[in-house]
């Protein structure tokens, strides 16, 4: 089985967001970058599907070259090739990225069975660059998966709603985006790592089509002043404590 | 005039549809819906502004089916020209829409807090599970958009409600992706999403052994155990407990976090809780910082004096 993995470089905010003076980014001087849960579930998941059924796992992004740092660590969990379509660092809406990620599927020419993206990025959360994908490539999508088996050229998508599942049956090729939850991904092993190095990143161009939804500023909303009460951390404390769950009335 | 999505599942509308139906009155006085089945709905859709509900009637649309339901709402944009179609900013609505967008090539802006009509069109959107919004414009000839999950309160606003049945054509890929079957819940204990008291356990718990004194206290508490991130990835608890921008979102009574940091995508899942408490080793931990009460002290040592004095106030 041929899978293609489109994963996203995104800052790794911590406890705050801190942004540009124009407020037009996040500030990621003092950041480091990693993907979503989302697709580090999905390089896992495509992974394991080779191992199971042979084939070969390719991963594909959009972004400046920095992004070669987070092909490489998904490269040291076992996927095989990578292929990153670089662009000039400005930021593409939805559909400027699925038409730059189609740009770049046909200029590699690979054929592929699967193509798994993460339901929504971890930044911008559009929910929809798999679907306009899989549009372009006329495939049928399933979205937001949290359990995949493939049987037989078919692909059994589950998709968690409250503490039901809904099953979804689709053949292969498809594009499935899926969520955190699917599976725990592997950390990268230090034999992994130093196969990474060897492994092929190969390079193409790509120019992202003007944005039509057309990022103005970006607002970090205000959090309530709550005023912590800090409490000891001995028998007054706890007492305290019990005393709150007195007053929500969770002791009757 | 705008068109509403309106999602229903097994006898139920869609929450967060009603709240779209709700935003869409704010910008238009004719607000119409589209469901798919569902004609029984309409008197409730009309109570919450539907003038119209348009009722898409097909031999294939017993369950929801996403791509199916674009086709549909795409002859019905072409046939009424709305100047905006909008959905609930859930897994279904935006799945909806981004079919739409897909179909038509035309922008797509998901979860949105505020929407202005006109040229350009703006809207604010939720970015990092709504610790972030964009401004933004949109340059379209129809909007698209969901509006953010219990961003804003649904909010009656009667009107005609009445049925407007359609049979739309839909190919057979359109119906490729359908629902199959259902899979029972997992366990019969209140789960996450609704559950009033979480509570939640971080790194700072040490290994799934000490889980039990959540356990414990979540079930003196009558509630349930939540965890972070770091928690499920070393397969400490399953993932369905996890709370947070890529886990559950919650808004409980009480949340009550031991042993978390408080990252930014820990907090877009819980930040919404009534009442929060807080036990670290770290008084600077930025969970402290925003927590109602904060305990600064080894969970280990906090959490069962904690759960013997909540025991012995319950008389368990
Ligand atoms: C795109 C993206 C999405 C994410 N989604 C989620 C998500 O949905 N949910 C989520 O939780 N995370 C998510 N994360 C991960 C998140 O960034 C943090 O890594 C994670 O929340 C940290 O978990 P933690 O608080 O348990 O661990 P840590 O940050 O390591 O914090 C452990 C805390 O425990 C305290 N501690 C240590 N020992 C003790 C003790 N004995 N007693 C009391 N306190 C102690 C420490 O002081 C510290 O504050 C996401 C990350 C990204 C990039």
């Amino acid at each position: 089985m041929e899978i293609l993995v489109c994963i996203k470089r995104v800052p790794l905010v911590g406890s705050t967001f801190i942004l540009t003076d124009d407020a037009s980014e996040i500030d990621t001087r003092r950041l480091g970058f990693t993907l979503s849960p989302h697709e580090e579930c999905a390089v896992e998941a495509a992974v394991q599907l080779r191992d199971a059924h042979g084939g070969s796992v390719t991963l594909l992004s959009l972004g400046t070259a920095e992004t070669e740092e987070q092909l490489r660590e998904q490269l040291a969990i076992g996927a095989d090739r990578a292929i990153l379509a670089i662009t000039d660092g400005s930021e593409p809406d939805p559909q400027a990225t699925a038409a730059a990620l189609l740009e770049a599927i046909r200029a590699d020419g690979a054929q592929f069975d699967l193509v798994l993206l993460g339901s929504e990025s971890a930044d911008v959360a559009g929910y929809q660059t798999g679907i306009r994908l899989a549009h372009a490539l006329g495939l049928p999508v399933v979205t937001g998966v949290k359990g995949l088996t493939v049987d037989a050229g078919v692909a059994r998508c589950e998709r968690a709603v409250g503490s039901e599942r809904e099953v979804y049956s689709v053949a292969l090729p498809a594009v499935i985006t899926v969520k955190d939850g699917l599976n725990i991904p592997r950390y990268p092993s230090v034999p992994g790592r130093i196969k990474a190095r060897k492994k092929e990143v190969s390079t193409h161009e790509v120019t992202l089509a003007a944005p039509r939804i057309v990022k103005g500023r970006l607002v970090v909303p205000a959090a309530a002043a709550k005023g912590t009460k800090v409490l000891d951390a001995n028998e007054q404390g706890a007492a305290a404590l019990v005393d709150v769950f007195r007053e929500i009335g969770l002791l009757a | 005039m705008i068109l509403v999505h309106v999602d229903h599942d097994r006898g139920a509308v869609d929450a967060v549809s009603l709240q779209a139906l709700t935003l869409a009155r704010c910008l238009d006085s004719d607000v119409q819906a589209v469901i798919m089945g569902g004609a029984e709905f309409a008197p409730e859709l009309g109570e919450y502004g539907a003038s119209i509900v348009h009722v898409a009637e097909h031999p294939g649309l017993t369950d929801y089916a996403p791509q199916a339901t674009a086709r549909a709402i795409v002859g019905l944009i072409n046939s009424l020209a709305p100047t905006a179609v909008l959905g609930a900013g859930t897994a279904r609505g935006n799945e909806v829409l981004a079919h739409v967008a897909a179909m038509t090539d035309l922008p797509f802006a998901a979860d949105c807090t505020e929407i202005t009509l006109g040229s350009p069109v703006r809207v604010t959107r939720a970015r990092w599970g709504g610790n972030l919004l964009e401004e933004s414009t949109v340059i379209t000839t129809t909007l698209f958009a969901t509006v953010f999950a219990h961003a804003i309160p649904a909010v009656q606003s009667p009107a005609a409600g009445a049925v407007s049945a359609f049979t739309p054509e839909l190919s057979p890929a359109d119906l490729a992706v359908v629902i199959i079957e259902r899979a029972g819940a997992a366990s019969a204990g209140v789960t996450l999403a609704e559950a009033k008291v979480v509570v939640s356990g971080g790194r700072g718990m040490g290994g799934p052994e000490s889980f039990s004194l959540l356990e414990d206290l979540a079930g003196l508490l009558g509630g349930t155990v939540g965890c972070s991130r770091v928690v499920t990835s070393a397969g400490w608890r399953p993932h369905a407990e996890q709370v947070g921008q890529t886990g559950t979102k919650i808004a409980p009574d009480l949340y009550i976090a031991c042993g978390i940091s408080g990252a930014t995508q820990h907090l877009a899942g819980c930040k919404n809780s009534k009442t929060l408490i807080a036990i670290n080793t770290d008084p600077d931990a930025p969970i402290m910082q925003i927590a109602d009460y904060a305990i600064v002290g080894d969970v280990h040592a906090v959490l069962p004096q904690v759960i013997a004095l909540t025991r012995a106030a319950t008389g368990a």
